[in-house]
């Protein structure tokens, strides 16, 4: 490792000011939160009720964590390293679900199964809309980790088994639990699966707390209690990151491993695959279908095409800003590591935790006092995207950085180039893939989110999803179909790409 | 090296960026029907015409959309309307405060106005708009704001599979009823109906009798009211507790009360089951043009107004002199438990009672 530089001083104030956005909803939630003294939030927090939402909270978000780990990295090593028939597909199959709003997939379970509702509805929801998160990153660390490792141990005369837990999950510990942290921050925040499963949690409080009391003093507090809870489990992760530090000297050669022969293995992985698709993609697909030819009430065409641009034009916008904010905090957490980019990264990861109401509040707040000729125009929305999901783009922006040896920059500089055209030549350039990952996961995640759109977004826009809302709000589940298949298709298009080999050489 | 996939990706998206502003700016309401006449003698000009107001509604764009635009059409004011959930809709004025874009806001039921009251943020009504609506619907003390239609809480049976209607919610835990009952326990009407029963009847009671019908097997799995009025007329269930505009809807789909597979029981007296609860509307303090805020509350107060929430919505209008909707008993002869709808604010309650006897979780 050559010698850490000082970071570049405008890459430190353009990190702070992401940080200071990010970090503004979380405020005033703190600010509400206080309203009325601390006794308020004492007698709030030491409820037997809050103490029994966080354990059901943290029981789910858990659970759902681990069984993530396990089936998007087993999934994740069927289509790379076995010879499992057909992976070329599976390997799309697998990342689809992450196309599926939590809430499209809880409405085709709770519709098939009544009899789930409550903490296995929300688990087998949650979970089969989850695991790509794991999957993604956990497919690309295995295409990229060096084949010569598991070559050594084989030729060691390790068996397959010992060889997977020996070296390839090293290989890929660090991709896992990074993906496994989005996994269960997100069934911390996720509030359509919860309360289709009436399964009461933290975020399902906060809602209800909203809608019943039409008070905003306890939903702040529990908002807190959430924030604080995913800060704990954001530094437990980095610190744990920390230790788990590897370097590669170089980049190892790429090229394709000896899969692994499953041999009698192959018809239980098969069905293994197929069961899982079917429940995580089948059920909800099945359900659309029967929706789509249930009732004579259908979406008008104009409208329906008319939301879908709205849709696909905001997710992109929201892509491209969120990125581009991550990209300063990204390169400087992968290279100049320290408190800042550390601190902005871990408020990022709250916002992530929070319910989407809770941060459209604090945008509702912020905006019409800071740029009041902004609010309820798609700048302020893009702004709460980002808030909520900028975590998706810093982890990836961060890996894909990290991925590139800083000695490549260095001999471009020598040759002539600037910091910044050096920078733009060689590691933007390698780490482009990666970025444009965190851009589809950003865009895909936009096109399905709901409550914040709803209160911001501009007079008289509606998306697919706040088109959803209305007609489902309507009890046309017939006319929603549409709105709820287009969803689907549209966030189809950037997951299958993320879910494709990112370099051919 | 960057594949050319990524290049035609980027591509792609930055086309899509530059068409963002070029879609999505459309209006998409866009309602079916043409502007209507509006019905003689309902009392609107076109002196306002030209201003624009802003509405929040908490209820349905279907339901409220078309009325829009007839108030637009006859007026010449624009409108320019927000729709979303009335609880979360109330919290974002809060946060708004006095900075609100909104003039006014129709909420789906009493409380959310008579929170954003509670705080200050809303105007005040004329004592002559008010008093165009029976006392039940009005605030008993300030004039923040006013009841626009009513819907009441009803039994819905089946006839065939029920000898013995009953007469009031409190006979459904008779034995007879056993494993006949349907309702939906997530439901916000319902809710307000076991709010009305605590207020009323005292908290042990309404425990006494949600625990009474779990015991007589109710069935808490229908996903809506729609759900449990389908399963009622096809005969998979006797008994439902739902809205009555719920059966009035069907009705003109199945051409007539005696087609209807189902019947209505409005109990008597302050029976809780009676409750007949009201959407509501406002002026927001800081209205920018109060004038043209007041002649959209006065719209939906006149006829023209009233006669399509009964003709459409099949609620009930509150406003002497409008036909009440087909095949339901007239609004008079409703009766139901006496309360403030202001009252129906401790909802909170009503939830933590529900999960305390394991109806909602």
């Amino acid at each position: 490792m050559p010698a850490r530089r000082r970071a570049p001083a405008g890459l430190t104030v353009l990190a702070a000011a992401v940080g200071v956005a990010v970090v503004a909803p979380l405020g005033h939630l703190a600010l509400r939160a206080t309203e009325r003294g601390w006794d308020e939030v004492e007698a709030t927090v030491w409820r037997a009720r809050t103490l029994e939402l966080v354990g059901r909270s943290l029981g789910l978000a858990a659970a759902v964590t681990a069984a993530s780990l396990v089936i998007g990295v087993a999934g994740a090593w069927l289509v790379v390293r076995s010879d499992l028939p057909g992976r070329r597909v599976w390997q799309v199959v697998f990342g689809l679900p992450l196309a599926l709003p939590s809430y499209v997939a809880a409405w085709a379970w709770i519709g098939w199964r009544p009899g789930l509702a409550g903490f296995w509805g929300a688990f087998v929801v949650m979970t089969s809309v989850s695991y790509p998160y794991v999957y993604l990153p956990v497919l690309a660390a295995l295409r990229r980790a060096d084949p010569a490792l598991e070559e050594v141990a084989r030729s060691l005369g390790r068996g397959p088994v010992r060889v997977f837990l020996a070296v390839t999950l090293r290989q890929v510990r660090v991709a896992a639990t990074g993906g496994a942290l989005l996994a269960g921050l997100y069934a911390l925040s996720d509030f359509g699966a919860v309360s289709i499963m009436r399964h009461q949690t933290l975020t399902q409080t906060i809602y209800r707390s909203y809608r019943a009391s039409f008070d905003r003093t306890p939903a702040a507090i529990l908002g807190c209690v959430l924030v604080l809870i995913a800060l704990v489990v954001v530094a437990g992760e980095a610190r744990w990151r920390r230790a788990e530090r590897q370097d590669r000297v170089g980049a190892g050669t790429d090229r394709p491993l000896t899969p692994v022969r499953l041999g009698r293995a192959t018809v239980p992985a098969l069905l293994g695959s197929a069961a899982m698709a079917g429940l995580a993609l089948g059920v909800p697909a099945w359900n659309l279908v029967r929706w789509l030819h249930r009732g004579t009430s259908v979406a008008g065409h104009g409208e329906l095409a008319s939301a879908a641009g709205t849709t696909l034009g905001l997710a992109a916008l929201a892509a491209v800003v969120t990125v581009a904010l991550a990209l300063p905090v990204g390169v400087l957490s992968a290279r100049h590591p320290g408190r800042l980019p550390r601190a902005v990264t871990s408020a990022a990861y709250a916002g992530h935790a929070l319910p989407g109401i809770t941060v459209a509040l604090a945008m509702v707040f912020f905006s019409i006092r800071v740029v009041p000729g902004l609010y309820q125009r798609t700048p302020v929305l893009i702004a709460a995207y980002v808030v909520l999901f900028l975590s998706l783009a810093v982890g990836s922006v961060h890996a894909s950085v990290a991925s590139v040896p800083p000695g490549l920059d260095e001999v471009a500089r020598s040759l002539g180039r600037s910091r910044w055209g050096a920078w733009r030549a060689v590691t933007f350039r390698l780490a482009s893939p990666g970025i444009g990952a965190g851009a589809a996961l950003v865009c895909l995640t936009v096109m399905k989110e709901l409550p914040a759109t709803l209160l911001l977004r501009p007079l008289g826009v509606d998306t697919l999803a706040t088109r959803l809302w209305g007609l489902t709000g309507a009890s046309s589940y017939a006319a929603a179909a549409p709105y709820a298949a287009a969803i689907v298709i549209l966030a189809a298009v950037p997951t299958a790409l993320l879910t494709l080999p990112g370099r051919s050489r | 090296m960057p594949t050319r996939r990524w290049r035609a990706a980027s591509a792609v998206l930055t086309l899509l960026v530059l068409l963002a502003p070029a879609c999505g700016g459309d209006d998409g309401s866009a309602s079916g029907s043409g502007p209507v006449p509006s019905s003689v003698g309902d009392g609107t000009d076109r002196e306002l015409e030209g201003t624009t107001i802003t509405v929040y509604s908490g209820r349905d764009e279907e339901l409220v959309q078309p009325l829009i635009d007839r108030f637009e059409a006859d007026t010449g004011i624009t409108v320019e309307v927000r729709y979303g959930d009335s609880a979360e809709m109330a919290a974002q004025i809060l946060e708004e405060g006095s900075e609100t874009p909104a003039d006014v806001f129709y909420s789906q039921e009493v409380g959310a106005v008579g929170a954003l009251a509670k705080a200050d943020l809303m105007g005040r009504l004329p004592a002559e708009v008010l008093e165009r609506v029976d006392e039940r619907f009005r605030p008993h003390e300030g004039t923040a704001w006013v009841g626009v239609t009513g819907r009441s809480r009803v039994i819905v049976y089946n006839p065939d599979l029920v000898d013995d209607p009953p007469e009031s919610v409190l006979d459904l835990t008779d034995p007879q009823y056993e494993g006949q009952v349907a309702w939906v326990p997530g439901n916000a009407s319902f809710q307000s109906f076991v709010t009305a029963f605590r207020v009323t009847r005292g908290e042990d009671a309404a425990r006494q009798w949600l625990e009474d019908m779990q015991a007589n097997g109710v069935d808490g799995d229908y996903e809506s009211n729609v759900d449990v009025l389908d399963a009622v007329s096809n005969g998979d269930i006797a008994l439902g507790l739902i809205n009555h505009y719920y059966w009035a809807r069907a009705l003109p789909e199945v051409g007539g009360a005696e087609n209807m597979g189902s019947r209505l029981i409005f109990p008597k007296g302050d029976d809780p089951g009676a409750l007949v609860n009201a959407t509501a509307v406002g002026v927001l303090a800081g209205a920018e043009d109060e004038s043209a805020a007041q002649a959209f509350v006065e719209y939906l107060l006149s006829e023209a107004g009233q006669s399509y929430f009964a003709e459409e919505v099949f609620e009930y209008p509150l406003v002497e002199g409008v036909d009440d909707p087909e095949g339901v008993p007239p609004l008079e002869e409703l009766e139901g438990p006496a309360i403030d709808l202001t009252d129906l604010d401790s909802l909170e309650e009503t939830q933590s009672l529900l999960s305390e006897v394991g109806l909602i979780s």
